[in-house]
This record gives structure tokens, sequence and C-alpha cells, in this order.
């Protein structure tokens, strides 16, 4: 049983690529493209795996350090997540805050290394950064207030495989509403449309792109395999609340994860390719209504 | 009924941060459908001839007829479509999260007299009366402010449902009738407002730019009017 709960952080260190490629699959279909093949990321960081790393002669030690923190905070973060009712490698009560506090360590990580390269732009990308994730943090906590209060304070395993066609007909609106406001911060975390566009290349307006311009070789295929796993975490969370895992034969429930995970992928490709990205000063509107969205679901736990 | 009360939260709050007209207009629309369906769950299936003409007729009024008008209102003035905000839309939002806190607190300090009362739906109608009263002050048009008008009635009306369905269903339609013709004669008014102003900025009808060089006896006569 204990080798069989380290299958989740396996299949996210080895899958987490193939996610971005299924979103950008979904983004061409609606382009009318071919697009790139869904393991393009694979090759990619084969790729720059190959190179070496260049630096400039402005930086220090910061910016060497940075890609390997936040690779191992988010490869650490997804030990933490289960998968459906199977435990995580490490569960233990209040684990939800070591989980938001790794993904805070890993963004002052790229925060810090983004001002270690004295370049404005990146100055503007890390202010930014760190602006609207100011703002986001409430989402995710008062959703797993939410769930504290819900099932009792244990780890997250616990709480999640909790969650069952009972949970869902006596409190599906908690859940839909913490599923949408999650699903928000996903987007927004991640740097996907509404917030940021992961494609974009103009400085003025990126926010997350803008703080990796300097890397190269190991060091980039670094920060973008750390992104793949960020974005499975997220959709890891969102699946894991929203599916009735308890309710599942346990065979089924990693299949059913899986399916989940494409299925949310595919929502990300679609929520690209039919909206225009924000004006920057309408982001924080759509994060404080995320949180608003928690906290609607907060007060319906409690006066309900 | 929770995700009516849920709804009926989000939508005021879409309200806070929208910044088109007709939008707004549609959001009260939909509200007044809430609204409508509200009493028919409230009665939990056991829907009385009162009951159900309550709903219908909240229905017709607050999702049908009052939208129409507003829209009328819209295209005949010819305004612009956006809503001019004194304050922003990022911080209304904000205030809106204040004024949810109040709505929970001033819920909370009720001293209810009777168990079954929705407690969460009280909330979103106190939450709605109070977000009404925040846009009225906040925003620019005389139009929005009809409508911050209609989102604080939806509000009483919530309020009402929530505390008892007995409440003699004559009494909510006389209430009803009284919005309606409120919002008609608003919409009439702002409708010849526009005419003779060529704008519907309430911001600027404290300086009644037409009689600002006239003498003191022509202001006084129109007041007589007024």
């Amino acid at each position: 049983m204990n080798a069989l709960r380290w299958t989740f952080p396996l299949a996210a260190w080895v899958l987490a690529p193939l996610m971005l490629g299924i979103i950008n699959r979904v983004k061409a279909f609606f382009a009318g493209r071919q697009g790139p093949s869904v393991w393009q990321l694979y090759y990619d960081l084969f790729k720059l795996l190959q190179k070496a790393s260049v630096y400039s002669r402005s930086t220090s030690t910061v910016i060497r350090i940075g890609p390997s923190v936040v690779l191992a905070c988010m490869a650490l973060a997804t030990t933490i997540l289960p998968w459906g009712e199977l435990q995580a490698p490490v569960t233990f009560v209040g684990d939800i805050i070591l989980l938001a506090y790794l993904l805070g360590l890993a963004r002052f990580a790229t925060v810090l290394s983004a001002l270690d390269t004295g370049s404005s732009f990146e100055g503007m990308g890390a202010s930014r950064e760190v602006q609207f994730a100011a703002l986001a943090e409430p989402s995710f906590f008062l959703g797993m207030l939410v769930l504290v209060l819900h099932f009792g304070f244990s780890g997250l395993s616990k709480m999640v495989s909790e969650i069952s066609l009972e949970t869902w007909q006596t409190s599906g609106v908690l859940l839909i509403l913490v599923g949408c406001s999650w699903f928000i911060l996903l987007l927004t975390e991640n740097s996907r449309i509404p917030v940021d566009d992961p494609n974009t290349h103009l400085e003025l307006t990126m926010i997350h792109e803008v703080m990796v311009l300097d890397y190269g070789g190991p060091d980039l295929a670094f920060i973008l395999y750390a992104a793949s796993l960020k974005m499975w975490i997220f959709a890891a969370l969102v699946v894991n609340l929203v599916v009735p895992m308890h309710s599942l034969a346990p065979w089924l429930q990693a299949p059913i994860f899986l399916l989940g995970m494409v299925f949310v992928m595919v929502l990300v490709g679609i929520v690209e390719s039919i909206l225009a990205r924000l004006r920057l000063q309408q982001i924080p509107k759509v994060l404080i209504g995320a949180a608003l969205l928690s906290l609607i679901a907060l007060i319906v736990r409690l006066m309900g | 009924m929770t995700i009516i009360s849920v709804l009926l939260i989000l939508s005021c709050l879409w309200l806070l941060g929208s910044s088109r007209l007709h939008v707004a207009i549609r959001v009260v629309a939909i509200q007044g459908v809430l609204l409508g369906v509200l009493p028919l769950v409230r009665s939990m299936g056991d829907i009385g001839f009162g009951v159900g003409v309550l709903g219908l007729s909240t229905i017709i009024s607050k999702a049908i007829l009052l939208p129409w008008l507003m829209n009328t209102c819209l295209r005949l003035s010819g305004i612009r479509k956006e809503i001019e905000p004194f304050v922003g839309f990022g911080p209304s939002l904000l205030c809106g999260t204040a004024l949810l806190g109040l709505a929970v607190w001033i819920t909370d300090r009720l001293q209810l007299s009777q168990a079954q009362v929705p407690q969460v739906l009280l909330i979103s109608s106190f939450f709605a009366i109070l977000v009404g009263l925040f846009l009225m002050v906040t925003r620019r048009k005389a139009i929005t402010q009809s409508l911050a008008y209609l989102v604080m009635e939806n509000g009483v009306y919530g309020v009402g449902v929530s505390m008892s369905l007995d409440f003699p269903f004559i009494v909510e339609l006389g209430i009803l009738l009284d919005v309606f013709v409120g919002v008609f004669l608003m919409g009439n008014l702002l409708f010849h407002l526009d005419r003779e102003f060529e704008h519907l900025d309430a911001d600027k009808l404290t300086e009644l730019s037409d009689l600002s060089k006239s003498t003191p006896v022509v202001v006084e006569a129109v007041e007589e009017n007024a």
C-alpha cells in the first residue's frame, strides 16, 4: 500500500508535460490548425537539458539557485496531493498549509531571480506576480476553510477522500462555488489566458513569462517542467474536489481521476480559445470575484 | 433555496462589477426570475393560489415589463452604453465584500422568532438592499439609479418572502404595482430629463445649466413646479 501511494507523484512527474500538450492541441483545434504534437514539451525539455546554461554578468547566485528551488517545491507539493481515496505519500494534519507555502516559496524564488537580473521588465513582471498572488491567495484559503469546516481539520487526503455523492446532494452548492473559485485560481496561478497569455512575448503586458526571459538551457527546462507540475497540482485540486471519489470503486478512481485531469485541461483550452486576455487593470476584479465565490461558500456553510 | 440565494448574491456582485448598462438590465431581469421562483420553492411544493399569482406576477413585472421599460428608455434617450461609476469596479467589488460581511452581521444579530427562516436567503436579501443603496450612491447616470432602486426593492421582496409566506399576497401585489408605477414614472422622467438637458448625468443636475444665468425669480418658479 505504501508503494502504491507513490503512484500519484510518479504519475504527476511523468504525465504533467502531457497536460500542457493537451491544452495546446485543444487551442490548435479551435484555431483550425494542426498544432504541435501532445509530446512537444517532452521534446523541448529534452532539447533544453542538453544545452548549457548562459548567465548574464550582472546576475548573482540567486538566479542560478532559483530554478532548482522552484522545481523542488513543485515536486514536493505533488507528494501532498491524493489521488481519490488513495492517500498521498505525505499526509498529516494541516498539510494544506504546507502545500500553500510550498507554492508560495516557489513564487518567491521566481520573483527573487527575476529581480536579480536587474532588468526593468522582469521587475515589472515580478511586481505584477506578487500583486496578483496576494489577491489570489484568499480564494485558496477560503476554499480550504470551507473544506475544513465541512470535513473537520485533518490532512488534505482525508478531507478529499470523504467527498461522495451524498456530499453533492447535501452541499453541492459549496462544491460548485469552491470548484469555480479554484478553477479561476488555476487560470491565474498558471498564467493562462484571461489573466496572462502564456504565448505572448510582449514585455509590457505579460506577467509570468517576463520573469523567466533570462533563463536558458537546463534552467529553462526546470522552469518549464515546474510550470507543468504546477498546472497538474491545481488541476488535481479541482478534480479531487469536484469528483465524488468516495462513491467510486477503488480500481475506478485512478482512471476517473486521469479522465478528470484531461477534462480540466480541455476546459482550460476552451477557455483560452473563446476568451480574450483581460486588460491588466481588470484582473484584480476577476481575482476578487474568485475570492468572493469562496467567501459565499463559507457563508452558506456557516449560516445555511 | 440555497441555490437561489447564492445566485442572488452572485447577480448583485455582477452588478457591482459590470460596466455595461444593458448587461446590468439583463442581470436585474434574471434577479426578477429568481425572485419569482422563490415563493414557489419556499412553499415546498404545496403551491396555493396566492403564491402562484405572486410568483407569476413577479416574473412578469420584474423580469419582463420593467427590463423592457428600461431598455426602451435606454434606446430612446440614446445615452452611451457604459455605466459611469464614481467608485471603480474593482473597489466596488471590495466594498461589496464589506457589504456582504455587513449583511451577515445584520442577519446574525436579528432575533428571529421563527426557527425555519432560511438564513442564507435573508443574508442575500439584505445584501441586495445594501448593494442597491451602494449603486444608487456611486453611479453617475440617472438610469443606473433607477436600476439600483429595483435591486433594492428585490432585496426587500426577498426579506419579505424569507420572513413569512403567509404575508397577505395582496400586499405584495400592491408593492409590486407601486414599484412598477415608480419605475414607469422614473422612465418618463429620465426621458424628459434627457430631452431637456441632453444628458442623464445625475451629478450635473445640481447645476441646472439653463438657469444659472437667469434671475432668482425664475429659479423659485421652477422650485414651485417641482
